[in-house]
């Protein structure tokens, strides 16, 4: 029993990976940079949440809401003040930048809220599943981040596959130059790819904060790196590839925790994105992209 | 009298190392007279370090071209292998000869790892190269506060458990306390040996610059297929820059573990954080300029001890300088937009030559 309990914890860990993920592969697979910064929106997002419901009494559900549109325009503020300027530069300068405005984000919430720890109340308003009298309990923020995940994987596959906008994003990955020939707005396009991102990075922020209810500045960039390992596991830029990275990840990861070490459970995840890697350097559902001299 | 022709690279090297003898000198004088105050003083041998991991970051930044995360992990490889060392021989050979075998051990140390780090992740490119470097310092730096060694009469003992399952005699002196590090290590390191690391460092990175070997690596830098296609082995070039840069981060771990009486894993001095303030220093004195970074690593420890004030922004300020710098350099409107200031500058000036 014991180790479906940690099965169970892992999928739970596993799905605020993969909702991670998805903002991560969203945005790697259309404007084909690493957002460092995608971690410290979800930690911001966290924070919003925290306000508006322990400072002003909000509604949970009006919280989310204006957490996410926080997030919205957080993230196209950050594409358009520090990313945008540099895109046709080197992509080291791209990621640095994105590092930097990690940076930022964090040492504005370290000056703003404090370094200590808030305790986050949860905002899933129901009762735990116990199962078996007791003896297996499935946390009501697993089910409910798991649902979430699942419409959102949905969703987003149907947005990018059917909508105009869907498609215009899927041109500007093949080619931006090509693209903006065919009358796309490029920096529209990706511009609209940070929003959704980063309104997807709210929602996680709060189902993380939920499930572990400890909130800090640093909330949000060790689980953010984890969901980027999670993404390239299951392939960078596919979107159910993010979903089963995450899980799997969030699976290893507490198993490991629960049966080799705690201490070193964080290597042992680190170890599995090396691995993937060097055997399959496009994740489990990626395509192969030949370089063009 | 004929006149003395130096080419102008090593003029430009040459005034490297002459401004960190200057320096030297001048510090000396200070704290002789009494110019420097004690928080000053106690920050002289981290100076040494962060100037030296920051040209090691630079070799790989501005010279291999790669990103690298893990530079923190590096140090502390070099830090916790020369610590262990020094504490085991602490009372078999005098101080000197003991730190100068210190070094050695902690380059080879760290150039070992980074060695074996870089095999499989010299593979990759840009992004992926970067998170998997920071990977490895996450993984080198969880494995050595999980790790327990100790020495006895029997021999070597280790373990990733604690430290009764080490089963040492009685005799035995622990050398690696799990997450509580390596306590008692010598104060072997000072000022002016500080100086000499960096001397050496510089010396061995320009050359290495300017060398063969350093053009064929600042050639992948430029185009790999191109440098490919003219015989150039990217992998060896690549992994013989990434191990030399490697081993200086653990000189400077090195340097830094024989400062402190206590020495810890943790993640302000070896963890993602360092490694993003090393690249800070980096990217402020200048991708690929050695000189640069020296100026810049001493200048941003010094600034925040001296405003302390401003301490609390510090974190902050190092993040906007950080984004501005990148924007300013690498933005290609930037770049434009200097180009054109510049035309415009030197248009402004030719007509008047004319008048004269």
């Amino acid at each position: 029993m014991s180790f479906v309990a940690h099965l169970i914890n892992g999928i739970s860990l596993g799905s605020v990976y993969a909702l991670i993920a998805l903002g991560y592969t969203m945005v790697y697979g259309i404007a084909k940079m690493l957002n460092f910064a995608h971690g410290d929106v979800i930690m911001i997002g966290g924070y919003v949440v925290f306000v508006t419901v322990s400072g002003m009494g909000l509604n949970p559900l009006a919280a989310i809401i204006i957490s996410m549109a926080a997030c919205t325009i957080l993230g196209v503020v950050i594409e358009r003040v520090a990313y945008r300027p540099l895109r046709g530069a080197s992509p080291l300068a791209v990621l640095i930048t994105a590092i930097g405005v990690s940076y930022l984000l964090q040492n504005v919430a370290l000056l703003v809220f404090g370094s200590d720890t808030k305790a986050f109340t949860n905002v899933v308003p129901f009762p735990n599943l116990e199962l078996f009298d007791g003896q297996l309990v499935i946390k009501s923020v697993t089910i409910v981040t798991v649902i979430v995940n699942v419409i959102i994987m949905v969703g987003l596959t149907l947005f990018v596959k059917k909508t105009k906008i869907g498609r215009a994003m899927t041109a500007v990955s093949e080619d931006k130059g090509a693209a903006q020939l065919m009358g796309i707005n490029v920096n529209g396009t990706i511009a609209i790819t940070f929003a959704i991102g980063s309104s997807l990075a709210a929602i996680a922020g709060v189902l993380l904060c939920s499930a572990y209810p400890a909130l800090t500045p640093y909330t949000g960039s060790m689980p953010g790196i984890k969901a980027f390992v999670a993404a390239v596991f299951g392939g960078i830029g596919s979107i159910p590839g993010a979903f089963i990275g995450g899980i799997l990840l969030g699976v290893i990861e507490n198993l490991s925790k629960a049966y080799i070490s705690s201490q070193l459970s964080d290597a042992i995840v680190f170890s599995i994105l090396i691995i993937v890697l060097l055997v399959k350097p496009t994740g489990l559902l990626g395509k192969k992209v030949q370089e063009k001299v | 009298m004929k006149k003395l022709r130096i080419n102008k690279t090593t003029k430009n090297d040459m005034i490297t190392y002459a401004m960190v003898i200057l320096a030297y000198i001048v510090v000396q004088v200070l704290v002789s007279t009494g110019h420097v105050s004690s928080l000053i003083q106690g920050l002289l041998v981290p100076f040494c370090t962060y100037v030296i991991v920051a040209i090691a970051l630079n070799l790989t930044v501005g010279i291999l071209g790669e990103l690298s995360l893990g530079h923190a992990g590096f140090m502390c490889v070099g830090a916790f292998s020369s610590a262990v060392f020094s504490l085991a021989c602490k009372d078999a050979m005098p101080g000197g000869l003991r730190f100068f075998l210190a070094i050695l051990i902690g380059a080879a140390a760290a150039a070992l790892v980074g060695f074996l780090v870089g095999i499989p992740v010299l593979r990759l490119r840009g992004d992926y190269l970067a998170i998997v470097t920071l990977a490895f310092g996450e993984i080198i730096k969880n494995i050595i506060n999980a790790l327990y060694l100790g020495v006895d009469s029997n021999g070597v003992h280790f373990s990733m458990k604690d430290a009764l399952s080490l089963n040492m005699e009685e005799d035995g002196l622990m050398l690696i306390k799990g997450a509580q590090g390596v306590t008692g290590t010598p104060n072997d390191s000072n000022f002016t040996i500080g100086v000499v690391l960096i001397l050496i460092t510089l010396i061995i990175v320009l050359n290495f610059i300017h060398s063969r070997t350093g053009r064929a690596v600042m050639s992948i830098r430029d185009n790999r297929i191109a440098a490919e296609s003219i015989g150039i082995n990217v992998t060896k070039y690549k992994l013989i820059a990434f191990t030399l840069s490697a081993s200086l981060a653990g000189v400077a771990g090195v340097l830094y573990a024989h400062n402190l009486s206590t020495l810890n894993a943790l993640p302000k001095n070896f963890g993602y954080n360092m490694s993003i303030l090393i690249l800070v220093f980096v990217v402020l004195g200048g991708i690929g300029n050695m000189r640069g970074s020296i100026i810049a690593a001493v200048l941003l420890t010094l600034l925040p001890e001296v405003l302390r004030g401003l301490s609390d922004y510090r974190m902050l300020i190092y993040a906007i300088v950080l984004i501005a710098m990148m924007i300013f350099n690498w933005s290609p409107n930037a770049i434009f937009f200097r180009k054109r200031l510049k035309q415009r500058i030197t248009a402004g000036k030719q007509p008047k030559k004319e008048e004269a």
